[in-house]
């Protein structure tokens, strides 16, 4: 029934779209939905013989497959359409958060935690928070992430609806319920293998239907030269510089400084985002073993290394090649476009029939996985963080498998009702991303006192998380209501909007972990031998075994490392 | 529970089966366009008919690699 819907709205005539589609486009996008949703009824046996094989895979993922879905639940379109719109208004700059803000945290995860979160045998981060803290934390952690996952699900629900209106124009209401039930449909019947199947897929999927921007774009400016040349006629200010425009706020048009990059996103959020927030961490957690589960992240940052190729180079291909200028969302008129149109007009500009189709379809392959990836995670951690430990405590394994089940349905359903909430309040998309923020930094420094500080005592982990997530929402308030106090939390009468995020997330993480220290130095702590795997000084971490250096994953921790090192000197 | 997993098709099989479809859809369209391409920028350069080729040896390489009678699973 998808199928035969989707084929007669794909015809639904609107002269304001961006891409008219041919039959061989419609037939690409269909193939895509009969396959994932073919995956998920093979995975349904093998999904089904416990909740360990529903919620984390059977935990037997290859170190490539648990990388490549660690890298693609993060990879979805909402990401890169909105980081192509970033390259386009802010330029070469928008790159640090593929690079400074992705390979350092990566590698940490992979080296320093995955060992704690893989040793202590959990299902998930609010999980280790429990057996590390206690129930408070964990009831704080489990509940905010169930609530901002299918909060989420149905932004990025929204978010495809309304691509797909602007640049194709599909009906909304078609978008969200084809999405939503396809979605249901195959996480339901092969759970996180189901998940896991289809963001490999999508990656591909996403690297070979974008890749066609680059290359043309390339030979169409002649190289990078030539593109840095065209940029340089057409706008005012430098948009192809890393590093060199980042001593002073109103140097660089995004209005940061290199502290707000390097402390900020490398230090904060980036590691907040990577090595806490379960969406991701859950991949990795599904490896087949440890050496696997620390290498998943690893070979990760290294494909994240080059994701500007496909995400960043057409933003800025578009600012020296298009012939009209791009405005932002709130300017649209007829006739004119925004910047987050950037990737279908660089797609239409270039690609052919069939091409065409599978551009679009990787970019409705990235909505989807991005929302099956939120689905999974909030069936995972409610089912183990909030209704296990709560509501009802003795089930049998096929209970929390059935539960999973359906929580992986109503986890859809609600996402339907914020898709049409967002709707209907546009502005609760900007606060519901906010809020994402607020959660994200302070769990770092919560998780990494744990895994690192023997003396964190649960009090400490509850009263600094709850602090910092606390001050964290405040200060946004506080911007929201009174701009003006931008200067404060950025430092600077220069910082832009961007700005106050980064110092946001530092000074939440900061609070964090000065409340935790001070909590803790004053409370009990948790006997040792409760802290056996869970902290650093009570753990022994087994070694990589007698593996040749090149299996070794700190041998390609150095790689990934010596390649940023590059990327930075080149473009700096 | 595990001996469920060791006879699950490979992920890598199921990639390259849609990517071979792919290929040769777009290689199929873009040789009956040759002489008359669609009208998008650097339309003489043929990119369709290269991206086609590009995915269809990718996949014909995954589904040949990973067809279970050769390997069973990732």
């Amino acid at each position: 029934m998808n199928f035969a819907l989707g084929v007669a709205a794909l015809y639904v005539a609107n002269p304001g779209r961006i891409i008219s589609l041919s039959t061989p486009d419609v037939l690409i996008i269909a193939i895509y939905f009969i396959t994932v949703l073919g995956i998920g009824f093979y995975l349904k046996k093998f999904a089904g013989s416990s909740s360990e094989d529903f919620f984390m895979a059977g935990r037997d993922m290859s170190a490539w497959v648990a990388g490549l879905s660690f890298l693609s639940a993060n990879l979805g379109a909402l990401e890169l359409m909105g980081w192509a719109a970033a390259a386009y208004q802010y330029g070469i700059l928008a790159t640090h958060f593929y690079w400074i803000a992705a390979f350092p945290a990566m590698v940490f995860l992979g080296l320093v935690m995955m060992p704690f979160y893989y040793i202590s045998n959990t299902h998930s981060v609010p999980g280790y928070l429990q057996l590390r803290y206690g129930e408070a934390t964990r009831a704080l952690s489990g509940i905010s992430f169930a609530f901002m996952t299918v909060l989420m699900s149905g932004i990025n629900m929204y978010a495809m609806a309304l691509v797909m209106k602007v640049v194709l124009g599909w009906n909304i209401h078609f978008s969200i319920w084809v999405s939503s039930i396809t979605v249901a449909v195959y996480v339901t019947l092969g759970g996180l293998y189901s998940a896991i199947f289809n963001e490999v897929l999508q990656f591909f999927l996403i690297w070979l239907g974008a890749l066609v921007i680059p290359v043309a774009g390339m030979i169409e400016a002649g190289g990078w030269s030539g593109l840095v040349a065209r940029i340089n006629e057409r706008v005012q200010g430098n948009y192809v510089h890393l590093w060199s425009t980042l001593g002073h706020f109103k140097d660089n048009p995004m209005g940061v400084h290199w502290t707000g990059i390097v402390f900020g996103l490398g230090g904060v959020i980036a590691f907040g985002y990577w090595t806490t927030d379960f969406l991701v961490v859950q991949r990795a957690m599904a490896a087949k073993d440890l050496r696997s589960a620390k290498m998943a992240p690893i070979i990760a940052s290294y494909f994240k290394m080059i994701v500007p190729a496909i995400v960043i180079l057409p933003g800025l291909l578009a600012l020296g090649l298009l012939s009209f200028k791009l405005v932002p969302e709130s300017a649209v008129r007829p006739g004119l476009h925004s910047y987050n149109e950037v990737l279908p007009l660089m797609l239409a500009r270039y690609c052919g029939p069939g091409l065409l189709g599978l551009g679009v379809t990787a970019l409705i392959a990235g909505f989807m996985s991005g929302m099956a990836g939120n689905v999974s995670a909030f069936a995972t951690v409610w089912t183990y963080d909030i209704y296990r430990p709560y509501i009802h405590k003795r089930g049998t394994d096929r209970h929390f498998l059935l539960v999973g089940r359906w929580s992986t349905i109503v986890g859809v359903i609600v996402s339907i009702g914020t898709a049409y909430l967002v709707t209907h309040f546009k502005s609760i998309m900007d606060y519901m991303q906010a809020l994402v923020s607020f959660f994200i930094a302070p769990l770092f420094g919560t998780v990494i006192l744990g895994m690192l500080w023997k003396r964190a005592t649960p009090k400490g982990g509850f009263w600094g998380l709850l602090a910092g997530t606390v001050s964290s929402v405040g200060m946004y308030t506080a911007v929201v209501i009174h701009p003006e106090w931008l200067r404060y939390v950025a430092l600077s009468s220069d910082a832009k909007p961007m700005a106050e995020n980064l110092y946001r997330a530092l000074w939440s993480w900061i609070i964090c972990v000065l409340v935790t220290i001070v909590v803790s130095m004053f409370t009990t702590r948790k006997p040792a031998a409760e802290l056996q795997g869970l902290v650093y000084a009570y753990t022994e971490i087994p070694s990589d075994g007698d593996v040749p250096l090149y299996k070794r994953p700190i041998f390609w921790g150095v790689g990934v490392a010596i390649l940023f090192a590059i990327l930075q000197f080149l473009f700096w | 529970m595990k001996h469920h997993h060791h006879q699950m098709l490979s992920v890598w099989l199921f990639i390259g089966a849609l990517l071979l479809i792919y290929g040769l859809i777009i290689l199929i369209v873009s040789i009956a366009n040759y002489s008359h391409p669609a009208p998008v920028v650097l339309a003489n350069e043929h990119l369709n008919l290269w991206a086609g080729v590009l995915l269809t040896l990718i996949g014909a390489f995954y589904t040949i690699r990973f067809w279970p009678r050769k390997r069973g699973r990732d």
